[in-house]
C-alpha cells in the first residue's frame, strides 16, 4: 500500500511546528505497520495528550484520542474487550512519565500486547516548554529559567525493570534503526515500549541552544550513541550521551493469553467436578 | 486621594497575567503546579517571580493536578498559605483531593481559567469544569475581566481564611476571553496588599507541636454527619463575610463588590443573570436596548458558592421575567447550574417572576451581542405573555 494510503489526508497540513520531528516518527509507525501488513480495519491507535498525541487524528485507522497520561488505561481496556486487534499507543515523554507514569509500569508489569511508542521531545511541548521527567538535569524550560535540578528518568530502563517485552530507543535522526525497532516492537507479543527521541527546536530547542532543527538533529548525531558501542565504552566516556538500541527482547507470558488460560482452565475444573 | 487608583498603578496586562502578579503579591508559601491550557501563564509568569527571588514561595513543579492538589492540602494543613492554579481536565484530576481540601477546611485558594471538559478535546471556555465542582465544598467566584480576576484573587485569601469561614476558594475567569486578553486594571501597591491580607493564622496546624493535631482521620457513624453539618456552616458564615471583605476592599479601591452586581437592574422588567464575561457584552445590550427604550437590566452572578439565595429573590422579586444564563449543562434535561439555583429560589418568592434558562457558549462557542438581544426580546415577550413557552433554549446551536 502507499503510504499516504494510512493517512487521513483531510486532516492534512497536521498542527506540527516546521523543524518538528513528530511527522518523522509517524511515519516510522506507518512503515511498521505496512512492512507487517496489518489491516487498518484491525488495528487500532490510542493516544493521550500532546503534540505528540495529536498523531493518530491523521492516521486513517480505528483511532481514540483520550485523555492526558490516560491512554495506556484506554488502551488496556480495548486490548482487554477485544485481544485480536493490533493496540497500539502513541504518547509524548510527559504523557508516558509524568501524569501517567503509573499506567506505563502497570502495563509493562502485566506485559499486556500493546506497542507504545513514546516521543521523547525532552519537554512538554503543548503547553509551551514546561520541564519534563525526560528532560536531562541542568537542561532549560520556561519552568527551569536557571536550569532544572530534577534528575530524568532512564524510561527504557524503567520499562524494561517493570517486565516488558521488548524495550527499545532510537532518534529520529537514526531513522532506519527507529524504524527497525518499530516494527519489532509491533511485531512482538507482550508489552513493547520504544522511546522515540525526537526534535522539538520550538521549545526544546530554543531554551537549550539549539534554535534550529538542523542544530537539533546535529545534537541526536553527536549525543546518540548505539548500544553495541557503548558497551565497549567506559561509563565516563558515556555521561550525558543517550544510548540508542534495544534493551529488551524477551518471551515472557503476555497478559491476554494468561487471562484466556485461566477462564480456560477454570471452566475445565468446573466441567470436572460437575 | 486613593492610592490604589492612581495613574501609576493602571496596568494593562492579560487576565493570566493579572492573576499571577495578584499572587506575586500575596507571597504565599507554597504553589505546586501542573500546566494546562488556558491556565498554564498564570503558574509559568509566577515561577518566574519564584526564580528571580521576587517572592518566598516554595514552588513545586509536581506531576499531575493529583499532586499539585494533594500538596497544597498538605501545605495548607502544616499551617502555609497555599495556592495552585487549573483549567478543565486538570481540576477533573483534582477531584478526589478538591472534597479533602473543604472538608479539612483548608483555605487553598485556587484561580480556575474557564475550560470546557472533555470530551471531545476543546480547550476553549465554558463553565463545565468549575460547575462540575460546585457541589466539592469550595467557595466559587466568577470575574468579569482581569480586574474583577485580579481583585477577586485578593479577596479570596481574606474570604478563606476569614476564622469563621476556614474554606477553599475558586477564583473563575474565562479561558481565553479573560485569560489571554489584555485589559486595563488597576493593580494595589505590594505594601497595601500586604497589609489587606495579613498573615495566615490556622487554629490548627500540623507543625503546630505543642498543640498536635489529626487532619482527615477515620470518621464513621459517629461523628462524621456533625462535621458535614459544620462545613456547611463555614459557607453559610462565608455569606456574611464576603460582603464585610469586599467592603473593607472597597474602601481601599473604591471598587464595589458584592453576591453579584445589578445592572440598570433596579426598575428593569426583564432582567438577565449571567455570569462571567459575558456579562461584559450583556451590559453593552443592555444599553442599547435601554436607549431604545426596553426596561431591560442585568444581574451579574459573582458568588456561585456560597448561592446568595435570600439576595437572589430580594432583586429578582416583583420582575416580569428572567433569563438565566448558563454555559455548562447539568444533561439532566432540566436545564443548567445556574438555572437550577435560580428557580429553587424563587420558589417561595411571592412575587417571583417568569424564568427561562439559556444554554450558551459551549466549547468557547462565541456569543454576540445579537443573541443576547435575541434573549432580551424572548425575555420582554415571556413577561408580556405571563407564560413560559420554552422553558430551555439551546442558543447560537446548530439543531
Ligand atoms: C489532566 C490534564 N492536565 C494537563 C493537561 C495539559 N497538557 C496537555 S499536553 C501536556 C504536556 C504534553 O507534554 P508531552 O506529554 O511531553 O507531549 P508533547 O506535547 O511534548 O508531545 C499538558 C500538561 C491536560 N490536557 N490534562
Ligand atoms: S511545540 Fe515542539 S513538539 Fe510541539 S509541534 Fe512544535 S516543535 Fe513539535
Amino acid at each position: 500500500m502507499a503510504l499516504l494510503d494510512y493517512f487521513r489526508t483531510d486532516m492534512l497540513p497536521h498542527i506540527w511546528c516546521p523543524g518538528c520531528g513528530n511527522g518523522i516518527v509517524t511515519q516510522a509507525i506507518v512503515r511498521g505497520i505496512d512492512a507487517l501488513g496489518w489491516s487498518q480495519d484491525e488495528t487500532v491507535i490510542v493516544s493521550g495528550i500532546g503534540c505528540s498525541s495529536r498523531a493518530p487524528g491523521y492516521l486513517d485507522f480505528d483511532t481514540l484520542h483520550t485523555t492526558h497520561g490516560r491512554a495506556l488505561a484506554f488502551a488496556t481496556g480495548v486490548k482487554l474487550a477485544k485481544p485480536h486487534l493490533n493496540v497500539i499507543v502513541v504518547t509524548g515523554d510527559g504523557d508516558a512519565s509524568a501524569i501517567g507514569g503509573n499506567h506505563l509500569i502497570h502495563a509493562a508489569r502485566r506485559n499486556i500486547n500493546i506497542t507504545t511508542i513514546c516521543f521523547n521531545n525532552s519537554i512538554y511541548g503543548m503547553t509551551g516548554g514546561q520541564y519534563s521527567p525526560l528532560s536531562p538535569s541542568h537542561s532549560y524550560g520556561s519552568t527551569a529559567p536557571y536550569g532544572n535540578i530534577d534528575r530524568a528518568f532512564d524510561l527504557c530502563e524503567l520499562v524494561r525493570a517493570s517486565g516488558a517485552s521488548y524495550v527499545a530507543r532510537g532518534s529520529v535522526y537514526h531513522i532506519a534503526q527507529l524504524t527497525r525497532a518499530i516494527q519489532d516492537a509491533l511485531a512482538k507479543p507482550g508489552f513493547a515500549f520504544v522511546e522515540a527521541i525526537t526534535p522539538c527546536p520550538v521549545y526544546f530547542g530554543r531554551k537549550n541552544q539549539l534554535r534550529t532543527a538542523v542544530d537539533m538533529m546535529r545534537w541526536q548525531k553527536e549525543q546518540m550513541i548505539p548500544l553495541r558501542r557503548a558497551e565497549k565504552m567506559d561509563p565516563e566516556e558515556l555521561t550525558g550521551k543517550v544510548i540508542i538500541g534495544t534493551f529488551a527482547d524477551k518471551d515472557l507470558p503476555e497478559y491476554t493469553d494468561s487471562y484466556e488460560a485461566l477462564i480456560e482452565k477454570v471452566r475445565r475444573e468446573v466441567e470436572e467436578s460437575s | 486621594m486613593n492610592l490604589a487608583t492612581q495613574p501609576e498603578n493602571r496596568v494593562a496586562l492579560t487576565g493570566n497575567e493579572a492573576v499571577a502578579h495578584a499572587m506575586k503579591q500575596i507571597n504565599p508559601d507554597v504553589v505546586a503546579a501542573y500546566p494546562i491550557t488556558p491556565q498554564t501563564e498564570i503558574v509559568q509568569i509566577f515561577s518566574g517571580f519564584v526564580a528571580d527571588g521576587d517572592v518566598d514561595t516554595v514552588f513545586e513543579r509536581v506531576e499531575s493536578e493529583h499532586s499539585a492538589m494533594s500538596a497544597a492540602v498538605g501545605a495548607a494543613a502544616a499551617g502555609a498559605r497555599a495556592m495552585t492554579a487549573t483549567s478543565a481536565n486538570g481540576l477533573a484530576l483534582m477531584w478526589e483531593i478538591l472534597y479533602i481540601a473543604a472538608s479539612n477546611r483548608l483555605p487553598i485558594v485556587m484561580p480556575v481559567v474557564n475550560r470546557a471538559l472533555s470530551a471531545p478535546i476543546n480547550i476553549h471556555c465554558d463553565h463545565s469544569d468549575t460547575m462540575g465542582a460546585r457541589d466539592s465544598g469550595w467557595i466559587q467566584l466568577f470575574s468579569e475581566n482581569a480586574q474583577e480576576a485580579y481583585d477577586n484573587t485578593l479577596q479570596a485569601i481574606r474570604i478563606a481564611e476569614h476564622p469563621d469561614v476556614e474554606l477553599p476558594v475558586m477564583v473563575c475567569l474565562d479561558g481565553f476571553i479573560i485569560s489571554h486578553a489584555m485589559d486595563n486594571l488597576f493593580m494595589l501597591p505590594d505594601e497595601m496588599v500586604t497589609k489587606f491580607i495579613g498573615l495566615r493564622k490556622p487554629e490548627y496546624s500540623l507543625l503546630d507541636v505543642d498543640n498536635p493535631a489529626t487532619y482527615g482521620p477515620l470518621d464513621l457513624q459517629d461523628w462524621y454527619f456533625e462535621h458535614k453539618r459544620q462545613q456547611v456552616e463555614g459557607m453559610k458564615k462565608a455569606l456574611d463575610v464576603i460582603p464585610q471583605i469586599a467592603v473593607e476592599y472597597e474602601e481601599l479601591t473604591g471598587r464595589e463588590y458584592g453576591f453579584f452586581e445589578a445592572y440598570r437592574a433596579s426598575d428593569a422588567e426583564a432582567l438577565m443573570i449571567v455570569l462571567g464575561s459575558t456579562a461584559g457584552t450583556a451590559k453593552d445590550v443592555v444599553d442599547a436596548m435601554r436607549d431604545e427604550g426596553h426596561p431591560v437590566g442585568l444581574i451579574k452572578l459573582r458568588t456561585f458558592r456560597p448561592f446568595p439565595m435570600q439576595q437572589l429573590v430580594s432583586a429578582l422579586a416583583g420582575r416580569r421575567a428572567v433569563a438565566v444564563m448558563d454555559r455548562s449543562d447539568t444533561f439532566s434535561t432540566a436545564g443548567g447550574p445556574l438555572f437550577h439555583g435560580v428557580r429553587h429560589a424563587l420558589y417561595d418568592c411571592e412575587r417571583a417572576p417568569l424564568t427561562s434558562n439559556y444554554i450558551y457558549g459551549l466549547g468557547g462557542r462565541d456569543v454576540k451581542p445579537h443573541d443576547l438581544r435575541k434573549v432580551f426580546d424572548d425575555t420582554l415577550r415571556m413577561g408580556e405573555s405571563g407564560r413560559v413557552s420554552q422553558p430551555i433554549t439551546y442558543l447560537g446551536v446548530r439543531e
